[in-house]
């Protein structure tokens, strides 16, 4: 904001006051405009917006105090600053506690009015940033991210706008790659945290005791390596939402200690001794069956109920087909934006492989699949030749009528697409790893 | 032919008038002339504040300019204030013909400090500068390397030059061929 760019109004029925602060301001090429009662001020404020209005507190007619409120009812942002002499300090204090962003008392001293007018300046400046970046987030806070038509995704987005507006934990439950982090990110951005942040912990990728360390902060000292104060992501979520992914992974002791947080949210940072207060929503995600592993003992069942508050399933691609084109059709947009390529269309070919693949790594494997495509396809479309699995698609409707020629297809591409992991493979098949292992040597399949 | 006239208005210190003379005419390429004008000050005096208004000053010199002035700047030993403020160096008329300056605050002995005629003199060169800046049209600049940097303070005088930044300068032809006085 450039001095030419802030707009200040002085409101003062004394005829010197006004040329003064006129001439003043206008040297330091600020827009300045004057108004010798509250009527001439209200007329000014209603033709155009103003940064900045001083105030004189005593005037005939409507006084400053008076002309205060109406101001703020014009616009509650506007900076006012109250012009006093001694006897009036008193006033000058009330109107303080009524909105006033300072006073100050004739005659000033040039430079604490300097002062005094660049902390407005910067007062406002902070002021409209913030409602411009309200703005962009309110404008962000949609589901464009989510794309989906279907109406297991129709249901998904019902449940985020209804749980988005509570405090409530939720369970993002969803294989991976259906877009779990969207969703949390979704609740979140529309939800009344949405001018906080979203810490997100992946609770799967780090050891036990690095989690421990980024989710609780550490004093100075607290272990080797602990050189300096850290603050967590317990502390970093404050006001906003901490996001735990794969929380179906975190350790025992971890788990009791996270409960012990969500119930009373406070805590200590390891090695400290001071109870830290916060407040946050919890949103985790997990691609487990967090029931059966707490009747398996691998799960805190009390952590269970704590968290399992509301529930969101996210289907797998393969259970919403009728998505994967308008998917497929936004990841090309997104790379050909990015690859600055001529690619925009798929051709009905690739589009039907597209539609009939199972996608088991879902919606982060398409994009995936979409991405390989621009990068290998030729302007202006994807053909089915450009797609990672096509071969093995293909294979996928052997021309063989023998059931032992089908089998034999069905594993060799059921291994290709999971690089040959055994176990994988075999939960796929839904068969015994020893009975893959088996079939393999029956078969004679190789890599 | 128009001028640049500077009036000594209660002012002690003439061996400074012919300096600053040169000064204003080197800085804003105008003839400029010193011419005693016969203004008795008391008119301006404030019993309450035992100061002397600026701006009423200003006034009787517009009043009083002879008919060849571009612009007009009175200098004295006066302490003189607007009413909104507690003190001031000097005041201009935005794009008008009249300034004026004090040298009150300018002294050294001003703030318990030994005189030094040499800083005096810069001083009041860098004041009447910027004072005759604003009746171009300038307003204060941010750069710290020009004149028209506004100084509240001693120190910020002393801490500036006597010279307008390049975007001043530029300003200042700009306004001076599209807003003759």
């Amino acid at each position: 904001m450039e001095n030419e760019d802030v707009g200040i109004l002085v409101v003062d029925d004394e005829l010197v006051v006004r040329d003064s602060l006129y001439n003043w301001f206008r040297e330091d090429g600020y827009e300045v405009d004057t108004a010798e009662d509250a009527k001439e001020a209200l007329k000014k404020l209603q033709r155009r917006p103003w940064d900045i209005v001083l105030l004189d507190i005593k005037m005939p007619g409507m006084d400053g105090m008076e002309l205060q409120k109406r101001i703020k009812e014009i616009d509650p942002n506007i900076i006012v600053i109250m012009i006093t002499a001694y006897a009036s300090v008193d006033t000058a204090v009330q109107a303080l506690k009524e909105g006033a962003f300072d006073y100050i008392t004739k005659p000033f001293d040039p430079d604490d009015m300097g002062h005094l007018i660049r902390n407005a300046v910067a007062q406002r400046r902070l002021t409209t940033e913030n409602i411009q970046l309200r703005q962009k987030i309110d404008e962000l806070s949609r589901f464009d991210e989510i794309i989906g038509e279907s109406p297991s995704m129709n249901r998904v987005f019902e449940l985020i706008d209804t749980v988005a507006q509570s405090d409530a934990t939720v369970v993002i439950h969803g294989e991976s790659g259906t877009g779990k982090e969207l969703v949390a990110r979704a609740i979140h951005s529309n939800s009344p945290r949405r001018y906080f942040p979203i810490i997100p912990v992946n609770c799967g990728a780090l050891p036990e005791g690095i989690l421990e360390s980024e989710i609780f902060g550490h004093e100075k000292g607290a272990f080797t390596g602990a050189q300096y104060r850290r603050k967590g992501k317990l502390e970093m979520a404050d006001g906003g939402t901490l996001f735990l992914d794969e929380i179906g992974n975190i350790s025992m002791k971890t788990l009791m200690d996270l409960l012990r947080v969500l119930e009373t949210k406070k805590f200590t940072r390891l090695g400290g001794s001071q109870e830290i207060t916060v407040d946050f929503r919890v949103i985790c995600a997990t691609n487990q069956n967090l029931e059966k592993m707490v009747e398996e003992n691998t799960f805190r069942e009390d952590l269970y109920y704590r968290i399992n508050v509301f529930s969101i399933f996210l289907p797998p691609l393969r259970e919403r087909r009728s998505d994967v084109p308008l998917l497929a059709k936004h990841f090309v947009q997104k790379y050909a934006l990015a690859m600055n390529k001529q690619v925009n269309e798929i051709s009905p070919d690739a589009m039907d492989l597209l539609v009939r693949y199972d996608w088991r790594g879902n919606v982060r494997e398409l994009e995936n699949a979409i991405e390989r495509a621009m990068v290998v396809g030729k302007p202006p479309r994807i053909v089915a030749e450009d797609l990672p699995f096509q071969l093995s698609a293909k294979r996928s409707i052997p021309s063989a009528d023998s059931l032992e020629e089908i089998e034999k297809a069905h594993i060799r591409n059921i291994l290709e697409r999971t690089a040959w992991n055994i176990s994988r493979a075999a939960e796929i098949l839904k068969i015994e790893r020893v009975t893959l292992y088996n079939r393999i040597k029956k078969y004679g399949l190789r890599r | 032919m128009s001028l640049i006239y500077v009036i000594p208005i209660n002012f002690s210190q003439n061996s400074l008038l012919n300096p600053l003379r040169e000064r204003i005419s080197i800085t804003f390429h105008e003839e400029t002339r010193v011419v005693f004008l016969p203004i008795d000050p008391a008119f301006a005096y404030d019993r309450g504040r035992n100061q002397y208004n600026s701006s009423l000053l200003l006034a009787q010199l517009v009043e009083m300019k002879p008919k060849d002035t571009h612009r007009i700047l009175g200098v004295t030993d006066l302490d003189l204030f607007i009413p909104i403020l507690t003190f001031v160096f000097g005041e201009a008329q935005l794009g008008g013909p009249a300034a004026v300056v004090s040298i009150y605050r300018l002294k050294n002995q001003f703030y318990g400090l030994p005189r030094d005629n040499t800083l005096l003199l810069k001083r009041l060169e860098k004041e009447a500068i910027h004072e005759l800046g604003h009746t171009f049209g300038l307003v204060h600049c941010r750069n710290d390397l020009c004149v028209m940097k506004t100084s509240t303070y001693v120190e910020n005088i002393d801490l500036k030059p006597v010279r307008l930044c390049q975007a001043c300068l530029r300003t200042y032809s700009e306004k001076l061929v599209t807003r003759p006085a």
